[in-house]
């Protein structure tokens, strides 16, 4: 069979892709979290300076495309600034991470308030400090509604980081087109064994985001 | 004489235009068991919202243990009280709630133990020996490790309890604790606060519509009509014997 022989073919030279694809995954993942808790905290802060400020970065990286901030930290800040902002692995992190980050914090800042206000009231009557309340009461709540959305926009990530190749890096879907533009007439079974790559990455991400439903629905609703 | 353990001074409370409350004076003496009736938005709730500091008044003085609640001094001025005073008198205050507002991401044995813990910063067995007595006492002594999705609103309530008295406040207060159960479970939850009423020495504001618990248990009651507190004195003074028609009226719709 010539697909199968196909297939033994470019799997392997896909997968070679892996690597940078996971590893790009997991840095944005992370750094993106990190953001999406500073800013959503942020924005909820008493301080109108600091509340503006992380508007401002998530307006701006929420109304403006990931490819346009990949291009801007690529290609425009060097030149413009002189200065490099890092490898590409890094830049790809960095704006995967601020652009998801935004999205995130809005999930942050919305679980927050969504917190029960008799939750707030019972523990001030128990006289907890404002951290306390917070740290005790309102943020373990809230980070059990925040779970599923934050699966959810793990996945939109990982399909985020296909844009990598477009800043020369040597992802999975970076091999594809390589394998593609050598051999045209395969494009379709290329494409689709992309297709299969990515899949099987989402798996986990996708039962994480059902485990993360079961949590959240458990832990809160008195 | 006792001196009062609270005291309100010619307390306003406006929320908008909206005056809700039009001068209340009142002294609680410690120990001593107050129960609140009037009819629906008459400002119950707001009363001992502002004694928890939940509600900060629009003017006059609420003294709580010859502490000015609402305001500290400051370069001897009277100021707006900040977070670290109001965090001072309120140890003393404790409050159940309408809609119990338990913990639900705690086991009601961590609801009980969280505050003692991190607030009063005592001593982790301690208070898990006390929470399991005071739990053990509002009958809920087996069910230390559940949630509170799994307890029936009656026991939530007196989870509520056990956890507001875990903190040993000199003065508890109860917002009609008894009004979002069901008919058949108001009994148990009477029942505790009769039993802690009878046996505890804390001063209790007890805002309820259930006229024989008020005059079981209360040595005075207040009745609170358009912003004021239209009649006072013994339960049965109040209850039994006023002759305000506005109160003929209100209690006659409870006593059917
Ligand atoms: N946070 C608030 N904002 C605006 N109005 C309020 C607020 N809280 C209470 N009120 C109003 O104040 C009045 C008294 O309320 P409340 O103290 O809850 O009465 P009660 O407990 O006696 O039923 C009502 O008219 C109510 O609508
Ligand atoms: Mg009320």
């Amino acid at each position: 069979m010539v697909t199968i022989n196909a297939i033994i073919d470019i799997a392997p030279q896909l997968a070679r892709g892996l690597s940078v694809t996971v590893s790009v995954l997991l840095a944005s993942a992370i750094f993106a979290y990190l953001m999406a808790f500073i800013a959503g905290l942020s924005r909820l802060s008493k301080n109108t300076f600091i509340r503006k400020f992380t508007g401002l970065y998530v307006e701006v990286f929420r109304g403006t495309s990931l490819i346009v901030q990949l291009f801007w930290l690529y290609y425009a800040i060097p030149m413009l600034f002189g200065i490099q902002l890092g490898s590409n692995w890094w830049i790809g992190v960095i704006a995967i991470g601020l652009n998801y980050g935004a999205y995130l914090s809005e999930v942050v800042r919305g679980s927050i308030l969504s917190v029960a206000k008799g939750q707030t009231e019972a523990a001030t009557a128990l006289n907890m400090s404002s951290f306390q309340r917070m740290r005790l009461i309102i943020f373990p709540q809230a980070v059990r509604m925040m779970l599923p959305e934050f699966s959810n926009y793990t996945i939109q990530m990982l399909k985020g980081t296909s844009l990598v190749s477009l800043i020369g890096m040597t992802d999975i879907l970076y091999y594809g087109d390589i394998i593609r533009s050598t051999n045209l007439s395969q494009a379709p079974l290329v494409y689709l064994l992309v297709l299969v790559f990515y899949f099987i990455l989402a798996l986990p991400l996708i039962w994480l985001t059902r485990k993360g439903e079961t949590i959240s629905k458990k832990g809160v609703a008195s | 004489m006792s001196e009062p353990i609270v005291k309100f001074q010619d307390v306003h409370k406006s929320f908008g235009d909206i005056k809700v409350l039009k001068g209340i004076n009142l002294d609680i003496k410690p120990a001593e068991k107050v129960a609140v009736i009037g009819p629906s938005g008459s400002g119950k709730t707001t009363i001992i919202r502002m004694l928890m500091t939940l509600e900060e008044p629009t003017s006059g003085d609420i003294i709580v243990d010859s502490t000015n609640l609402w305001k500290m001094e400051k370069k001897g001025k009277m100021v707006k009280a900040n977070e670290k005073h109001l965090r001072q008198v309120r140890g003393d205050i404790g409050m159940v709630f309408q809609h119990f507002n338990l913990f639900p991401h705690m086991t009601i044995l961590e609801n009980c133990m969280t505050a003692p813990i991190h607030v009063k910063k005592e001593n982790k067995e301690e208070v898990r020996e006390r929470a399991i007595q005071m739990l053990d006492r509002v009958g809920l002594g087996d069910k230390l490790n559940n949630y509170p999705s799994q307890l029936s609103g009656g026991q939530k309530q007196r989870v509520a309890m056990a956890r507001a008295l875990v903190m040993r406040p000199k003065i508890m207060l109860f917002d009609e604790v008894t009004s979002a159960l069901d008919p058949e479970l108001v009994g148990e939850v009477l029942e505790v606060i009769r039993d802690i009423a009878k046996h505890d020495d804390m001063a209790m504001v007890l805002v309820t519509h259930e006229m024989d618990f008020a005059l079981d248990i209360a040595d005075k009651v207040l009745f609170l009509d358009e912003g004021v507190i239209a009649e006072q004195g013994t339960a049965s003074q109040v209850i039994e014997h006023s002759t305000n028609e506005r109160l003929q009226g209100f209690l006659h719709r409870f006593r059917r």
